[in-house]
């Protein structure tokens, strides 16, 4: 993976020179359709940039995946396919968002279960506290 | 010879922090008739090794300024071409004069402590010390034996390399210093935390010392964090703000940490109560601290901020946070069960909010924190890469941030010990339909449609009025004639106007979170020579381009003329700009400020046959998304400002003088 990635940014780095060649996106003519298409491209990353969406980027890769991610909806595919089409490609490493798989429910879960974590240490907190008083009605 | 004189100064600044460690810890062992003579001792050695240290950086500062090509990090890191400013800049631009940086503030923050300390117990203080050295000793050890910021070079080039383009900007000049200021400056929390676990000192007196000092790191943080924000806007040229990139991030945790440990600490000073869990807290934020630190020095995470960059410094830096940090939470498993519990108080109540704050702060603070660290996890254990990034954040961060600003103004309402949750919705009763008219206002005048935005707006304005409302009710506004609670305003400590700043900012940033999520708008076009953009309103006609040459960068300019109808308000350019021996691009955004929001352009693809494309954004309220940090900040320092010492003495002095 990580040699892939390395690939990718010399080509990258190598192509900025031709980066002036025809690659052009172009929106799609239904507007639903064409702010479903920016609202994936949020989610996905641009692989050889360093941390950005292929919405903000202007990378090669990233307006090939814009592009593609165009055609695929034209092509009647749903988000998740699209997706799916890609970490197949790429990897789960293109997701910004990870799924919300087996292995990912921990990272998912985190906010609930500390939220509930912490609800709890604070009523085990109050508790203690309402018996403490109680042991010692003379309160100084 | 210069160069040597520093290296001389940081290794004896280094001995005499080992010095000062071993002579500050004797007090917890020794008779108390000793200590006396013993804190003296460290209190002088504080201040002569941040003396010292002081002078190796300026010596350092000094040989940038004068591009001294002989040094090591001079050649990689300045250029004789660049400017002065930016020259100086590069001294904490780089890994050793940064980690320099770093130890400085660390021996200087202790250096004040000495100074201004008199006050504290004596075995306490010269504890507090003897861990601010400890710190600094690890700190010190890591530059002069795997970092030396000195180190010469046998063949002087007659050139340096150059600074990372993207760094040779005002904004990042600064915003480094200051963040330091933020990260360093919970160490003496840290160090207060330790010290009171070592000389089981916790007490409200304990938690008076430590606010003033968290406040302080606190609003350096925030305005480090809101500085490298602005940078990223105007630099990436892609118009964001904050990414969720694991550098933010990095800066972030502390921050959260920083903001519930001034919320906690204000119960344990006016109450007694939560003294284990704000020990904890002074921990926790120093330690996230020197993650954050680690993760932006070793680069172990792919940013679009990083720089500088070595994984096996990291290393060294991952070893000082294990030890620090290991070592901390097992005197405080150790020890923390000495502390007492006191101050009882019902869950409704101001105890209570604060608590309640402190909580969901505290969930905020992990999820970042699992969120970060996540995909390392998943890599180190061989899993699968994978990417945590914006989307996520934005999805677990927010639902938990809602409710704690939701209920922000209603706290603030409540009395301590025991409240009514209903009284304190009635008196704000009157700032909840302020806030609902001014929104209806809002969406009156835009017109947008969106549920979301609506109750974002509503939010921000909760906010700032609530603020607002706080500071009038302790004024009694309301209760008594207007004329004396004037006066009662006038007469309001400073820290109730800081609470107000602070709280106000918060509500500012909202609206301005509010209004670029909801109503920011983007052009992409691409344009030859004479050709007319429009977006929300403004033309932008394409006058020409140019290729220019500075010092130290070719780049490619593109004029353009801004108008909003048929009114000219001036020229906006946009570059690609080439850095000398740089071969990436950077682009310069051309901005227009109307009012509080911006018209932003940015050069994207440049292509053949003089077409160029143009990214064009109208960012609605963007301003406030610094100025509500810059409020925070501002009520930082206003807090500080504000000792209650010093009160007493000056309404003495104003007797004394009415007297006369």
């Amino acid at each position: 993976m990580f040699k892939r990635l390395v690939i990718l940014c010399i080509i990258s780095i190598f192509s900025f020179h031709h980066a002036q060649a025809a690659l052009k996106v172009v929106p799609l003519q239904d507007v639903t359709l064409e702010q479903r298409a920016k609202d994936l491209s949020l989610e996905l990353r641009c692989l050889v940039c360093q941390n950005q969406s292929i919405e903000s980027s202007d990378a090669d890769l990233a307006i090939d995946l814009k592009i593609l991610v165009r055609e695929q909806i034209l092509q009647g595919k749903t988000d998740l396919e699209i997706k799916q089409f890609l970490v197949d490609r790429y990897g789960e490493f293109v997701l910004l968002k990870p799924l919300f798989s087996g292995q990912n429910s921990f990272l998912w879960l985190t906010p609930i279960i500390f939220l509930a974590l912490a609800f709890l240490s604070a009523y085990i907190y109050f508790r203690n506290m309402n018996k403490t008083q109680k042991d010692e009605p003379a309160d100084q | 010879m210069l160069a040597e004189f520093g290296q001389f100064t940081l290794i004896l600044s280094f001995a005499i922090a080992l010095f000062q460690m071993v002579i500050g810890l004797l007090p917890l062992m020794q008779h108390a008739d000793k200590h006396n003579m013993l804190s003296s001792i460290t209190n002088r050695a504080a201040v002569l090794q941040a003396i010292l240290l002081a002078l190796s950086f300026a010596i350092l500062l000094l040989l940038f300024a004068s591009s001294d090509f002989s040094l090591k990090i001079i050649v990689e890191h300045s250029h004789s071409q660049k400017p002065l400013f930016y020259k100086i800049a590069a001294t904490w631009g780089n890994h050793e004069g940064s980690i320099l940086l770093f130890s400085l503030i660390i021996s200087v923050l202790g250096a004040c402590l000495s100074l201004f300390g008199g006050k504290l117990d004596i075995k306490f203080l010269s504890t507090t010390l003897a861990i601010q050295a400890m710190l600094a000793v690890a700190i010190l050890g890591f530059i002069i034996f795997t970092s030396n910021p000195f180190e010469r070079l046998n063949i002087v080039p007659i050139e340096g390399n150059n600074l990372n383009p993207l760094l040779q900007d005002w904004a990042l000049a600064v915003h480094p210093p200051l963040l330091y200021l933020g990260y360093v400056g919970l160490s003496i929390p840290f160090s207060f935390a330790i010290a009171a676990l070592l000389t089981e000192k916790v007490d409200e007196e304990w938690a008076k010392w430590v606010r003033p000092w968290t406040l302080f790191a606190w609003a350096c943080l925030t305005g480090g964090i809101a500085l490298g924000s602005y940078w990223a806007y105007y630099e990436l040229g892609w118009g964001g703000f904050w990414f969720w990139d694991p550098v933010e991030n990095a800066s972030l945790m502390p921050w959260l940490a920083a903001t519930a440990l001034l919320h906690s600490a204000i119960v344990m000073e006016k109450r007694g109560a939560l003294g284990s869990w704000t020990i904890l807290l002074a921990i926790v934020a120093f330690g996230l601290s020197l993650l954050g630190t680690f993760l932006v020095r070793s680069g172990i995470l792919t940013s679009v901020h990083a720089f500088a960059v070595d994984p096996e410094r990291g290393i060294v830096i991952l070893a000082i946070l294990f030890y620090f940090m290991a070592g901390a939470f097992s005197l405080y498993a150790f020890k923390s069960g000495h502390i007492k519990q006191r101050g009882v108080f019902a869950p409704i109540s101001r105890e209570g909010a604060l608590l309640l704050n402190n909580l969901i702060l505290s969930v905020m603070l992990v999820t970042v924190f699992v969120g970060t660290l996540y995909p390392l996890f998943i890599d180190a254990i061989g899993a699968s890469k994978l990417s945590v990034g914006a989307p996520f954040f934005n999805q677990t961060f927010i639902p938990l941030a809602v409710p704690l600003l939701i209920l922000l103004p209603i706290g603030n309402m409540l009395p301590w010990k025991k409240a009514d949750f209903l009284v304190a919705m009635k008196k704000l009763i009157w700032v909840f339909l302020l806030a609902f008219a001014t929104m209806l206002m809002f969406l009156y005048l835009t017109g947008h449609r969106d549920i979301l935005a609506w109750a974002a707006v509503l939010l921000g304005v909760w906010l700032v009025f609530g603020a607002v409302w706080e500071i009038l009710y302790s004024a009694r506004f309301g209760q008594i004639e207007w004329h004396l609670a004037l006066r009662r305003l006038f007469n309001l400590r400073r820290a109730k106007f800081a609470v107000m700043l602070a709280h106000m900012g918060v509500g500012v940033l909202v609206l301005g979170l509010a209004a670029m999520s909801a109503w920011r708008v983007q052009n992409i076009q691409e344009m030859t020579v004479g050709d007319k953009m429009t977006i929300a309103g403004f033309e932008l006609e394409f006058d020409n381009v140019q290729n220019q040459t500075a010092s130290n960068y070719n780049e490619i300019v593109g004029n353009f003329t801004l108008s909003k109808d048929g009114v000219n308000l001036g020229n906006l350019a946009t570059a690609k700009r080439r850095y000398l021996k740089r071969s990436s691009p950077t682009t310069e955004v051309g901005l227009y400020n109307h009012y509080f929001g911006q018209v932003y352009i940015a050069f994207g693809v440049l292509g053949e046959n003089n077409k160029v494309q143009l990214r064009a954004y109208y960012n609605p309220l963007v301003l406030l998304i610094w100025l509500g940090p810059l409020l925070m900040m501002l009520g930082g320092f206003l807090s500080l400002t504000d000792r209650r010492g010093r009160k007493v003495n000056r309404a003495a002095l104003k007797q004394e003088a009415l007297h006369v």
